[in-house]
C-alpha cells in the first residue's frame, strides 16, 4: 500500500535518514520502534512531505507521492495523528471533528462522525467542551478521531502511547487494533516497544537513520538484541 | 513588604526622572542661546507629589489587590433574562438598534451625524483587520495601504473616468482585494514578526507612491473635488449638474445641506450592516473554522491536509476588500484626499480597535471603535492633554482586561447527528 524505496533525509546538511526502504501492506499493523533520535519521527513527516525526501521514491497506491505539497498528500487518502497530538484547544470536540472532514462531503462525514463516536463514547461525553479542557488520553483519543474522520485508508500514528497513564495506553491500542479489525491500515511509530510489538504484524527497528532490523511482531520482541535494547533485556 | 521595597524604590526612581526630564526643566531661548530653565516651586511640589504616589502604590501594591479581590463583586448574571428568553429576545433587539440607527440621525445636530459616520468608517475598517488580526492571526500593521487603495481607486477613476461611487464601490473593493492577494503571496510563508515588518513596508511603499506619483495622484497635493453618493441619480447638491436632478427638487423640498450629511451616514450604515452580516456568514462556513484552526495550531492544519497559503490569503484577500470597500466610501465622504490621511498612524489605530475590542469578536470591535473615535472628539477640551489620557486609558486597559472590552465568544458549529 505505502512503499518506501531509498529514502534519504536531510536537515540542511545533516542527514537524517540513510536510504530507508519499507512497504506497510494492506489491512495490517506495521510497527518501527527506535530509540530517541533514530528518525523515527523525521520518516513519519517524510511520508507527509515535510521534510521532503532527497533521494529515493515514496509510492502510494501505486502513485509517487514525493514530489506533492504536504496538503495534498494529506488529501491522498492517508492521515496523520501527529507527534504531541496538536488538538486546537480553543475549539469544542465537534468542530476539532469537523476539520478532519474539511474535504469530505457532508454525508459522508456525517456517517463518519457517527463511527468515530462510536468507537471513542469519551468523545461523545465531552462533545461540545474544549479541547484544550480534556485529559491528556481524551485528547489523544480526539487526535486520532480527527484523523479518522477523512475516512482513511492508511493511519499514521506518531508516539500516540506519549505522555499517558498505562490504562489509557491499553485502551488506545485496544482500538488500534479495533481499526484494523476494521480495514484500516496503520503505520505505528512508538517508543513504548514492547506494546506495540506486541500489536503488531510486522515491525521494523531504526536506528541512527537506517533500517536495521525487520520481521514480524513476534519474532522481533523474541530477538535478543532487541530485547536487550528496547525492552530492558 | 521587603520584597516590595526595591520596586517601589525602582519605580518612583523612573518616575522622578521622566518627571525630571519632562517638566522639570525647560529650555528657554535668549537671544542666540539656549538657557536650560528649571520649573517654579509648585511644580516641583506636584513632580515630588506623583513620585510619592507611584511609591506608595508600588509598595502596597499587594495588599490593595487583596482588598479589591474582597470586595464582593456584584452579581449580575440574575439580571439577565434566562438563555431562551435571551435567544427570543435577541432579534427583537438587534431590530431595535438597526431601527435606532436609521432614526437617530434625523433627531440630532450635523455634527453629531458626521462625527457617527466616521465612527462607521473606523468600524467597517476594525471589522475588515478583525478577519486577518482576529480570525487568522496574522499581524498586520500596513492595513491602511489598502483602505488607501480604495479610496484612491474610486478618486481617480472618478476624476479621469467620471465613474459614479456606486460603480466605483465593487471595483475599490475588488481592486483592493487584488492588492490583498499580490502582497499576501510572497509574505504569507513569514509569520509573527517578520510579516509585522513586510505589511508595515508595504503600508509605506503605498503611501509614497501615493505621494510622488505627481502625474497621476497629484503627490502631496491630493486630489480634491471627488463626487458624493447619489441616490438613483439624484444628487445631493444645491444645483443638478447637466443631465441630472437633485434630490430637493425631486421631492420638491427646500434645499439642506443637512441632507447630504444624512444620506452620507445612510450609507455608511448599510455598508457596515453589509460587512457584519457577510463576515458573520463566513465565520461560520468552513473557511472561517479554517482559519480559526490555523491560528491555533499550523501544523495541525497541514495534517489534516489543509493548505495554509491558501487560507492565509483569503483571510488577507477578505480583510484587504473591506478596507476597500471603506477606502472608498472614505473619499466619496471626504471629497478630497491626500497621502496624509493614510500613515502609519491610521494602522496603529485600526489596530487599537481591533486588540482594544478583544480579538476576533466582532461586538467587541465595533464597540472599541465607538469609543476610540469619539472619546478623542470628547476630549478635545483637554488640548494637548489629549493623547496623554488616551494613552494612560489604553495602559490601564492592558492591566485589567488584556483580553479586550469583549472577548471572542465562539459561535458552535451544529453538526446535525441523526
Amino acid at each position: 500500500m505505502l512503499r518506501l524505496d531509498n529514502v534519504s533525509t536531510f536537515y540542511g546538511k545533516i542527514q537524517a535518514l540513510h536510504n530507508v526502504s519499507l512497504e506497510v501492506n494492506q489491512g495490517e499493523i506495521l510497527t518501527l520502534i527506535g530509540a530517541n533520535g533514530a528518525g523515527k519521527t523525521t520518516l513519519m513527516m517524510t511520508i507527509c512531505g515535510d521534510p521532503r525526501a532527497h533521494g529515493g521514491h515514496i509510492e502510494f497506491d501505486g502513485q509517487q507521492i514525493q514530489h506533492l505539497n504536504t496538503s495534498d498528500i494529506m488529501r491522498q487518502g492517508l492521515a496523520v495523528v501527529p507527534e504531541g497530538r496538536r488538538i486546537f484547544s480553543a475549539m469544542t470536540v465537534e468542530e476539532n471533528l469537523f476539520m478532519g472532514s474539511f474535504f469530505r462531503g457532508k454525508e459522508e462525514s456525517e456517517e463518519q462522525l457517527e463511527h468515530v463516536l462510536e468507537l471513542f463514547p469519551r468523545l461523545k461525553e465531552r462533545y461540545s467542551q474544549r479541547g484544550g479542557t480534556m485529559s491528556g488520553g481524551e485528547q489523544q483519543m480526539l487526535a486520532i478521531g480527527r484523523a479518522l474522520m477523512s475516512k482513511p485508508r492508511l493511519l499514521l500514528l506518531d508516539e500516540p502511547s506519549l505522555g499517558l497513564a498505562p490504562i489509557i495506553i491499553q485502551q488506545i491500542f485496544e482500538i488500534i487494533e479495533k481499526l484494523r479489525e476494521e480495514g484500516v491500515t496503520i503505520f505505528l511509530v512508538e517508543q513504548n516497544a514492547h506494546q506495540a510489538l506486541k500489536i503488531a504484524d510486522r515491525g521494523y527497528v531504526l536506528e541512527n537513520g537506517r533500517i536495521v532490523m525487520s520481521g514480524t511482531g513476534d519474532a522481533l520482541l523474541n530477538d535478543d538484541s532487541v530485547r536487550k535494547a528496547y525492552l530492558g533485556g | 513588604m521587603q520584597r516590595a521595597l526595591f520596586p517601589a524604590l525602582f519605580a518612583a526612581g523612573v518616575t522622578f526622572l521622566l518627571t525630571c526630564l519632562v517638566i522639570g526643566v525647560r529650555l528657554e531661548q535668549e537671544g542666540p542661546t539656549l538657557t536650560v530653565v528649571g520649573a517654579d516651586a509648585s511644580t516641583w511640589g506636584w513632580i515630588a507629589f506623583a513620585v510619592v504616589v507611584v511609591f506608595l502604590f508600588q509598595l502596597f501594591q499587594g495588599p490593595i489587590s487583596r482588598l479589591k479581590q474582597r470586595i464582593p463583586s456584584a452579581d449580575a448574571t440574575g439580571l439577565l433574562p434566562g438563555e431562551q428568553m435571551r435567544n427570543r429576545l435577541k432579534p427583537w433587539l438587534f431590530s431595535l438598534i438597526i431601527v435606532g440607527l436609521f432614526v437617530w440621525p434625523f433627531m440630532v445636530s450635523r455634527g453629531a451625524v458626521d462625527l457617527a459616520t466616521l465612527t462607521l468608517i473606523y468600524v467597517m475598517l476594525g471589522l475588515g483587520l478583525n478577519i486577518v488580526v482576529g480570525f487568522a492571526g496574522l499581524l498586520d500593521l500596513g492595513y491602511v495601504a489598502f483602505y488607501a487603495v480604495g479610496a484612491y481607486t474610486y478618486a481617480l477613476l472618478s476624476e479621469y473616468f467620471g465613474l459614479s461611487f456606486w460603480a466605483c464601490l465593487p471595483i475599490a473593493g475588488l481592486l483592493a482585494a487584488t492588492f490583498g492577494c499580490i502582497l499576501g503571496f510572497p509574505v504569507l510563508r513569514l509569520r509573527g514578526d517578520y510579516l509585522a515588518i513586510v505589511t508595515l513596508g508595504f503600508g509605506e511603499i503605498i503611501r509614497i507612491l501615493l505621494n510622488n506619483w505627481t502625474s497621476v495622484t497629484g503627490g502631496p497635493n491630493g486630489i480634491g473635488g471627488i463626487d458624493k453618493p447619489s441616490l438613483f441619480g439624484l444628487e445631493f447638491s444645491r444645483r443638478a449638474s447637466e443631465g441630472s436632478q437633485t434630490f430637493h427638487e425631486f421631492f420638491g423640498i427646500d434645499y439642506d445641506s443637512s441632507h447630504k450629511v444624512i444620506f452620507l451616514y445612510l450609507v455608511a450604515v448599510l455598508l457596515v450592516l453589509l460587512t457584519i452580516y457577510v463576515i458573520n456568514r463566513v465565520q461560520r462556513m468552513p473557511i472561517g473554522r479554517a482559519w480559526e484552526a490555523l491560528r491555533e495550531d499550523d501544523i495541525a492544519c497541514r495534517s489534516l491536509g489543509l493548505n495554509p497559503t491558501v487560507i492565509k490569503l483569503s483571510a488577507f484577500t477578505m480583510g484587504a476588500s473591506f478596507a476597500g470597500f471603506a477606502g472608498c466610501f472614505f473619499a466619496a465622504r471626504q471629497g478630497f484626499i491626500s497621502p496624509e490621511s493614510f500613515t502609519f498612524i491610521e494602522s496603529a489605530i485600526i489596530l487599537a480597535i481591533v486588540v482594544l475590542g478583544g480579538m476576533g469578536s466582532q461586538f467587541g470591535v465595533i464597540l472599541a471603535a465607538i469609543a476610540m473615535t469619539i472619546l478623542p472628539e470628547l476630549a478635545r477640551e483637554f488640548q494637548e492633554y489629549r493623547m496623554l489620557m488616551f494613552g494612560g486609558v489604553m495602559v490601564l486597559m492592558m492591566l485589567w482586561r488584556p483580553q479586550g472590552l469583549l472577548p471572542m465568544k465562539r459561535p458552535h458549529l451544529e453538526l446535525k447527528t441523526s
